[in-house]
Parts: C-alpha cells; structure tokens; sequence
C-alpha cells in the first residue's frame, strides 16, 4: 500500500486526500472578492447609476427622474470646480516638490551610513503613522496667532511680530498651510521609498565609476539619481494618488476655508454631497474624479514601467 | 568590509550628514512634543505668550477629557467640598463633575472597530494571499490589479452609495457595519503584503509535508502559517493603524452609537474657548500607541507603507 501511495503522482495523490488545490484556492480567494464586490464595486456601480439621475436623498418623496448626462455637463461647466480643481493641483504639485526635495535629500544624508542613523530614522518617520484628521486638530493649535508654536518660531526667525499674521484666516497663506502639514508629514514616506532605492546601488558601480576617475558631481548625475529615478516615481506615485483625494487633513485644519480657498476635490464633493445633499450631482462628480485619479494613474505607471526597463 | 573602500564615507561627511539629519528630527518632533507637554498645561498656560516651555503640570486637561463639568456657584462648592484629587481640580474654576464625558466611549469604539476589522482583513487576506501565492488561478494578474484598485476610489466617492445601502441594511452607525467597512479597506492592503510574505515562504516545505501525508490544508495550516507568523503580525499592525485612523468614513457613517475617536477629537470644546490641554490630552492618548507601534514595525514599515512593492 506505501508503495504504491509513492508511486502515486503528487497531484493525485494530494486531490484524493481532501480538498483538490483548485477548490482550495477558490474557497481561500472568494469571501475576499466577494466583500470587495458588495462594498466597492456595488457602490461604485450605484453611484453610476445615481449620477444620472436628480435624487436628493434629504427629499424622499420626490420623484426620481433620469437626467441624462446633464449632472456631468453641468460640472464641468462649472466655475467654482475649476476652482477646486486649481487648489487641489496646487495642493498635489507643491507638496510633491518639496516631499521629493526634502525626502531625497534626508535619504541621501542617511545613506552617508553614519552612527546611530537607524534611531533619527525611527524618529522621522514618526508623523506618517498618526491619523491625519488628529493632526489637522492640532495644527490648527500651532498655527494660532499670537500663542501657536509655529507662529512663535516664524515670528523668532524673522522677527516679525507672531500676532500679525495667521496661517489658517488668510486667504494667502492657507494654501500653504496645508501643504506644510502635509509635508511635515509624509516627507518620511518619500524619505524611506528613496533610501531603499539608494542601498538597492551595488557599491561595485561606484568603484568603477572611481576607477574611470568619475567626478562625485558626475556620480552623483549618471548613478545614482537614474538609479533611484523609479523608487522615487514609486513615491510621487502614492503621495499623487493619496494628495489627490486628500479629506481628513484639510477638512480639520482649515475646513476648506478661508471661503472656498482650500477647498479641494474631496471637500468641495463632502459638501455637495452630505451638505447640500444634491445627491445625483454629487455621484457624477464622485465618477469625474475617479476616473480622473485612474485614468492618470494608469498614464504614470506606463511611464513608470518605462523607467524601470532602461 | 575592507580597510579602506572608496564608497565608504569620509568622517566628516558623516558627522556632517548626522548633524543634519538629526536636525531634522528635532525639528520634525518639537510639534509632537508640544502637543503632549500641552495636554499637561492649564488651559491659560497653554495659550500663554511667549510660549510656555516650563510650567507646573496638571492632570486638568485629562480629567476635563473624561468628564462633563457644570458651573456652580461659590456657595454650592463650599457646602459639598471636593472628595477625590479630580473634584478638588475642577472646584478651583467653580465646577464640579456631572458625569463622564464621550471620550472613553469613542475610544473603545475605535479599539473595537480598530480589533474586529483588523482580524477579518488578516484573516480572509491570509487565504486569499495564500491561495494567489501558490495555486493556478485564472486571472490572476487582473484580480490582483483589481482588488489593488479598490484603495485608489476617493472614500468620498463610494461614501454616498454605501450610507443609502448601510440605510436600508440597517448597518449605519454600527459597529458591525464600520467592521465590515474598513476590513473592505484594507484588505488590499492585506492581500498585497501578505502574498509578498508568502511568496518568500520556500515551496519545499510544504511539498516536503505534502509528500509526509499531510493534506493541503494541513500543509497550510501547519507548516506555512507558522513560518508567516511575523508576516501575518506587521500586516495585522498596518491594518489596525489604517482602522485607528480613519475619518472619513467615519465621520460620514457614524454619529452617535459607533462613532471611533478621530472625529471626536476635534469637538471637545471647553467652557469659553476651545478647551487646548483636553484637545491635547485627547490627541496624546490617541496617538501614543501608534507611535508605541511604529518603533515595534520599524523593519516593516517601508514595505508595508508601499503595499510590499518595495521591500528591503
């Protein structure tokens, strides 16, 4: 009987005792995709549909009637979501650049391999953990004229006076309010992403390039930045995505305000939404933006892929 | 490494790089320090210019966090002197304890939700990671992408159909209902990381038992489960991080039963003014076990922040 069991071909063998591999593997991968499918895909595809027609879930009593695509029309005639549109790129584009600038630079500090890097890094990365919606509660604490921290510390470095100025009230300084709590912080994240492409670089390249008497400028051009160029795609990538449908943060620090001038995509959609609850418009404009975040996604991976082959 | 590298930095350039990395830290940590030393201030030191770097710590931001005080006239205090050190700090404003405040109850919501959400995603992204790691399945690349894409849809976007359907369902404002929400979240999260943790796993071991006699499942359960253990643990710690930190689901779905703390933060107020040392005590609480966390993830942190695409 032994014998003949090891004579047995190892997939026979295991599909005789107990479950076959294939019905294993369906039965391991099916309540993933099914909760995905009731509480993504069935709420995408409602808000689809929605986003034809006019129903206001505050009025229930209201008939609902197809619109066509006048929802869609409609937004993207409209001013004030080009206007949200702008602060959100303002928003993305700026806290990119400094994320990258400042991310690149600590990784590259870092990689210099001196005592006792691994403890600051523990201690960066710090901010990137906590819940953003706590943290715009707090910033708004250190942004306070007059006693905030952050306004101390500006007011201390530049001798102006702490109470004249407030980073959250003043229609040309909100915007850059957020983007320095947002940069504050996820700088860690690009930090990270970038250290890990610049010790993926084989130090053997680098004795080469000494060999060939390379300059450490030239070193620096020709290995390492299109060494980490796709650690650091990787990076813009997420932060793209992630600032693009930022909420929790900005809702809590300055809610939008002052006025409508840091009302990203996000809030401007909240309010149309769960305030004005003009919920047929609101799913058309969930759609636009969606398709939006996917369709660029996709543009950029294609290019990350690129780089990646070189 | 040898004597002398010519990729090994100067020192110099290193005492250099670690002055200013440090800097940096130090920097990027005054406002997390400032925020726990204020939930130790008075609520006039907290707002005191210039800023109060020394000052006598209280507790009174964290008892006015736990309770809701009333106003009580100098007459009222002294006839029912204060009993208990926390009566004794609210009688100095001429108040007295009426009864616990919200805060308690929305953290142990958001520990509940945070536990019960983090287990299913690890749970089902277990099997489900397992089963992409090791069998044949059809399509496999695309439900990876897709089960990928759910993470990219604004939570604003999907919010508006699942309150109608959390409605008619009777899940709005549930624990049962946020459970299911964010274990919807993260279970790309889980999936993707933990397949990367499988994939490492050597297919001999399981073989080596699949030859031994044990059954598939077996294999799984005895031989590539322990072996995920530390896998299985750091995913576990994201999840929960994730669950810990939501809001806007949270402050969309729920307002009364189930709401979880971060959209309660923001709404302690105090008597006159928004209450800075309740707020702070608040956030501090809040905050301490995932800064506790991410020291324990340390070596998983990069790997877990960019859904095992890069790992070291």
């Amino acid at each position: 009987m032994d014998r003949l069991a090891e004579a047995t071909p190892a997939t026979i063998a295991r599909r005789v005792r107990g479950l076959s591999d294939r019905a294993i593997a369906w039965l391991f991968i099916t309540p993933t995709i099914v909760l995905l499918l009731a509480i993504n895909i069935f709420p995408l595809i409602w808000t689809i549909r929605l986003s034809f027609t006019n129903m206001r879930v505050n009025r229930p009593n209201e008939p609902i009637e197809s619109v066509g695509l006048r929802n869609y029309v409609r937004i993207l005639t409209d001013e004030g979501i080009w206007h949200t549109m702008q602060a959100t790129a303002h928003f993305v584009f700026w806290t990119l650049f400094f994320q990258v600038l400042i991310g690149f630079t600590l990784a590259w500090l870092i990689n210099r391999r001196f005592r006792g890097n691994e403890i600051w890094t523990t201690i960066i990365v710090l901010p990137m953990m906590l819940s953003p919606a706590v943290v715009g509660t707090f910033w708004t604490f250190l942004y306070q004229p007059q006693s905030g921290l952050f306004n101390y510390a500006v007011a201390f470095l530049t001798g102006a006076d702490p109470s004249s100025f407030s980073m959250i009230s003043s229609v040309a300084l909100a915007p850059w309010a957020i983007v320095i709590v947002d940069t504050w912080m996820w700088t860690p994240f690009v930090m990270l992403i970038c250290l890990a492409g610049l010790r993926s670089i084989p130090d053997a390249i680098y004795e080469a390039a000494e060999c060939d008497r390379a300059s450490t400028w030239r070193q620096f051009w020709t290995i390492t930045i299109p060494m980490v160029l796709p650690f650091l795609m990787l990076a813009v990538l997420f932060r793209g995505i992630e600032n693009f449908k930022m909420f929790d943060l900005v809702v809590q620090l300055t809610g939008g305000g002052p006025g409508s001038t840091t009302e990203l995509t996000s809030i401007n959609l909240k309010r149309e939404a769960f305030e004005k609850w003009r919920t047929g418009y609101a799913s058309a404009y969930a759609i636009i933006l969606f398709v939006t975040v996917f369709g660029l996604a996709s543009i950029y991976v294609k290019a990350l892929n690129r780089v990646k082959q070189r | 490494m040898s004597a002398y590298s010519v990729t090994e930095p100067s020192g110099r350039q290193k005492w250099i790089a670690g002055a200013l990395v440090a800097l940096y830290a130090i920097v990027a940590l005054l406002p997390l320090l400032w925020i726990i030393a204020t939930g130790f201030k008075t609520p006039s030191d907290s707002i005191a210019y210039p800023p109060k770097v020394v000052f006598e710590p209280t507790l009174e931001g964290y008892v006015n966090l736990f309770t809701t005080r009333t106003r009580q006239t100098p007459e009222f205090i002294a006839e029912h002197p204060p009993e208990t050190w926390y009566d004794r700090i609210v009688a100095k404003y001429d108040m007295s304890i009426v009864g616990p405040s919200r805060y308690g109850e929305r953290f142990m919501n958001s520990v509940v939700i945070g536990f019960g959400s983090t287990f299913l995603s690890v749970f089902l992204g277990t099997l489900a990671a397992y089963a992409f790691s090791r069998f044949k399945v059809p399509l496999k690349d695309d439900l990876m992408f897709f089960i990928l894409s759910t993470r990219m849809m604004p939570p604003i976007a999907v919010a508006i159909p699942i309150f109608l359907m959390y409605r008619e369902l009777g899940l709005s404002d549930t624990h049962l209902g946020m459970i299911l929400l964010y274990t919807a979240v993260n279970l790309s999260l889980s999936v993707w990381l933990l397949k990367g943790f499988m994939d490492e796993i050597p297919v001999e071991y399981e073989e080596a038992a699949l030859i031994d006699g044990y059954t598939r499942f077996q294999a799984f359960r005895k031989v590539v489960l322990p072996q995920a253990t530390t896998g299985i643990a750091s995913t576990a710690i994201f999840c929960l991080i994730f669950a810990w930190n939501e809001y806007a689901f949270a402050v969309l779905l729920t307002s009364g039963e189930a709401q979880t703390a971060p959209p309660f933060i923001p709404t302690i107020i105090g008597v006159g003014g928004q209450d800075w040392p309740a707020v702070a005590a608040g956030a501090t609480l809040f905050l301490v076990p995932v800064m506790v966390f991410t020291i324990l993830l340390r070596k998983h942190l990069l790997r877990g922040i960019t859904f095992g695409a890069v790992r070291k």
